[in-house]
């Protein structure tokens, strides 16, 4: 609507008339041909004709403009802008409300996550409040926003401002615990930031919060994912500390959706876990009664509870089946 | 954390549920033949509606005027898959069209007199590639391509999309599949992208677009057929991806991009692309087992087979695309194919894939296609190409992911519907149909790029 309304009437505008528009070379016979509104057509040859003379001025800057508000999509524009604003030395600060209602209607276009990036990098430090700011009203639209997330983690490292990410993180969990790109950006903060001494300082108190949140959902993905990736590369912690199976215990003694505690003991048991007694009877009361018997490999008999609770993903427990070692009896 | 309130993905997820079992209740409610028709792939309705998009274009898609390579790769790959070839006239203009596009210093824009940029060279190179033919074949000059592709090489060994563009694993995919499709992949193209793709997958165990990003459908696609490519999957812990991509198939029967999010029709490629792809993974060797080349390209005396070109201009090219090296691939296959040994490999290429295939294409068939033509995202959405394309692209690599030979008819049981719905096999790699695949490996492989 805007776009429309303020359009530059180029070819009627004495500012221009020094320069002649380049028409788009489609061709005669042109396929997938757009049919184009006139003021497109006449911004995109007036800007094809200052890209090509390299032209770095005002006017050339203000129909990089109406470009982008008619196709933000158009790459070509926003690089053809980025030297403009380098060669007039334009004040940023003014750039990014130029960027803000753009943002708010493309918010999945990569071209302004790109240039955000851009003029975030050359203000510095400085910017890194403004930004997260701004990432957190983009989130707000949409918690899973891909590109606003990419762009906040690159704020962070680039520009810092870590000191309330993870409670940042936390509020979002409150809200929607099943928001799985709030729980990647707690694993990012806990892994990554500067000020919580990593993974191995944070994965007691860290435990203990994706615990509680399987046990609120136990059908809920994203802690169960969490709590895996909380032991990356420590298979040895994985398996000893008696918090992972017991919570594996408590939801296959429970009303629930087992498939995670099952499918999080299996993988216990292949990397080394010894069952005792009570995972045997846990395990053991959810076989159905038409099943086969049970295996005295307590991981195959996992694998065929799983074929029935789980039938999506028949195959893949077949083949985890298949895979286990054949000559284990405990 | 209590259970008892709703939360926005919980309300969102129900509602979508909600939608997909209406459809499928209203199926099983109806005779059989009526379930047959319902299954039925509308081949002339999706024709017509691509032929269409193909000849002219609404003013609304001006949003998608610097995505125009894309939208010719989407709208002809389908029609290859539907098994439809354009007419002369129309193929004429593609490439003309497509050849607007290429920048004289090298790549493709994405319309006339646009930078070039890695994702609209991928749609143009793939686009070309489906057209097929000396014509088409030969207007990709190559060599300035090569040259392309390095000044879009970071320092660190990934790629950006453009000049001074943004660097993901989307960039890293596109620039080594026409490389390799090509046939102008060298040591210099590979170095240091597979640390990078790396370095992106996530705890969850998908790849993501940058180190620290979440998991993502696309992102895993891209990143494992590039591993793929370059040679250097084993390096990637395929357990955990393995595990991270067969929950992404959830009870509305398609797949989601990303844990707890909603299914969507494009996913059916790219993650059931993944499946495809893992499937003729060797766990041990971490070897792709390639049945692309098999057949008539290895014939004795074939230009690609070994002793003649395994060394020389490009000896990189020859080291990485490991897949056109007729010997280690006639290994692979005697290993995967010996009864005793076929637990070594991924998925038993002969048998199952570790997707419902079934399942998948009901939700593509009943929920994401069109009756008027074209596909969508989920019921509810309007149809769209890319849909269109991926929808298509998903549907086929069910119905021939457990095919032994690609050349061989698909076993009728993995044909959801009446059998007319098979489509065209494609090479999951670079998603084009593996007729074409074929013959641009064999037209590169006689007239090779002059490199260095
Ligand atoms: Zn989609």
């Amino acid at each position: 609507m805007d776009a429309e309304e303020h359009i530059l009437r180029l070819s009627q505008d004495p500012e221009w008339a020094d320069l002649t528009p380049i028409p788009q070379d489609d061709g005669p016979n042109p396929v997938v041909p757009i049919a184009y509104k006139p003021d497109f057509i006449e911004t995109m040859d007036y800007f094809r004709a200052v890209y090509k003379a390299n032209e770095f001025s005002p006017r050339a800057l203000q129909l990089t403009h109406q470009a982008i508000l008619l196709n933000p999509g158009n790459y070509t524009v926003w690089h053809f802008r980025r030297l403009i604003l380098d060669a007039l030395g334009i004040d940023l600060n003014e750039e990014l409300n130029f960027m803000l209602g753009i943002s708010e209607r493309n918010p999945k276009n990569y071209q302004i996550w790109h240039h955000r990036r851009w003029i975030a990098e050359k203000l510095g430090t400085d910017a890194a409040s403004k930004e997260l700011e701004f990432t957190r009203r983009m989130l707000s639209l949409d918690a899973k926003n891909y590109h606003a997330w990419s762009h906040r983690q690159w704020v962070l490292q680039a520009l810092g401002g870590w000191e309330n990410e993870l409670d940042y993180c936390h509020q979002l969990l409150e809200e929607d615990v099943f928001n799985n790109s709030a729980w990647n950006q707690r694993y990012f903060v806990v892994t990554r930031s500067p000020l919580l001494g990593g993974l191995e300082a944070t994965r007691e108190s860290e435990v203990k919060y994706t615990i509680e949140a399987i046990l609120g959902n136990p059908g809920n993905e994203s802690p169960w994912r969490y709590l895996r990736g909380l032991y990356k590369n420590d298979p040895k912690s994985w398996i000893s500390d008696p918090q992972v199976s017991s919570v594996c215990l408590k939801v296959l003694s429970a009303e629930a959706n087992h498939v995670f505690a099952l499918s999080t003991l299996l993988d216990l048991l292949s990397h080394g876990f010894q069952a005792n007694q009570e995972f045997r009877d846990a395990v053991d009361s959810l076989r159905p009664s038409n099943s086969d018997p049970a295996d005295s490999d307590l991981a195959k008999t996992i694998c065929s509870i799983l074929r029935h609770v789980d039938p999506m993903r028949v195959n893949y427990w077949t083949w985890r089946k298949s895979k286990l070692p054949s000559a284990v009896s405990v | 954390m209590e259970s008892g309130r709703e939360t926005v993905t919980q309300v969102e997820q129900w509602s979508v549920e909600d939608r997909v079992f209406r459809i499928y209740n209203m199926f099983a409610s109806i005779p059989p033949g009526a379930q047959t028709t319902l299954l039925e792939l509308q081949r002339d309705e999706h024709i017509k509606y691509l032929n269409e998009g193909l000849k002219q274009l609404g003013p609304s898609f001006v949003a998608l005027d610097s995505s125009r390579p894309w939208l010719c790769y989407w709208i002809i790959h389908s029609m290859a898959l539907l098994g439809e070839s354009l007419d002369y006239e129309l193929e004429n203009n593609a490439i003309d069209f497509l050849n607007r596009c290429q920048d004289p210093n090298g790549g493709f824009g994405g319309g006339p007199g646009q930078m070039p940029h890695l994702a609209t060279t991928y749609a143009a190179v793939n686009s070309i590639v489906t057209l097929g033919g000396q014509k088409a074949l030969s207007s990709i000059n190559r060599d300035k391509l090569y040259n392309f592709l390095l000044r879009m090489k970071d320092p660190s060994g990934a790629f950006r999309m453009h000049d001074a563009g943004e660097i993901d694993v989307r960039a890293c995919y596109t620039a080594i599949s026409v490389a390799s499709i090509l046939n102008i992949l060298d040591d210099e193209l590979v170095r240091g992208v597979g640390n990078f793709i790396l370095s992106c997958q996530t705890y969850e165990g998908g790849i993501a677009g940058e180190p620290g990003s979440e998991a993502h459908g696309g992102y895993t696609f891209c990143g494992l057929a590039a591993m793929i490519l370059i040679n250097e999957v084993n390096h990637l812990d395929l357990a955990g991806l393995i595990d991270w991509v067969v929950f992404r198939q959830g009870v509305e029967c398609g797949f989601q991009g990303r844990v707890n999010k909603l299914v969507d029709g494009c996913y059916s490629f790219w993650q059931g692309g993944v499946l495809a792809l893992l499937q003729r993974i060797d766990l041990v060797t971490g070897e792709y087992l390639s049945l692309f080349d098999s057949g008539e390209e290895d014939s004795p005396g074939n230009s690609t087979s070994e002793g003649e070109d395994t060394d020389g201009i490009s000896s990189g090219a020859e080291e990485t695309c490991h897949f056109k090296n007729g010997e280690q691939q006639d290994a692979s296959c005697s290993v995967n194919y010996t009864s005793s040994n076929h637990t070594r490999s991924l998925g038993n290429v002969e048998t199952e894939p570790l997707f419902h295939s079934l399942a998948l294409q009901q939700y593509i068939l009943l929920c994401s296609q069109l009756e008027n033509g074209g596909f969508r995202d989920k019921p509810g959405k309007p149809r769209d190409f890319y849909h269109t394309c991926y929808c298509l692209s998903g549907l086929s690599v069910c119905q021939h992911c457990c095919s032994k030979d690609y050349d061989s008819p698909s076993v009728p049981g993995q044909v959801l519907g009446p059998y007319p719905n098979l489509l065209e096999p494609v090479h999951p790699l670079y998603n084009v149909v593996l007729k074409q695949y074929r013959e641009v490996r064999e037209f590169f492989s006689r007239s090779r790029a002059k490199l260095n």
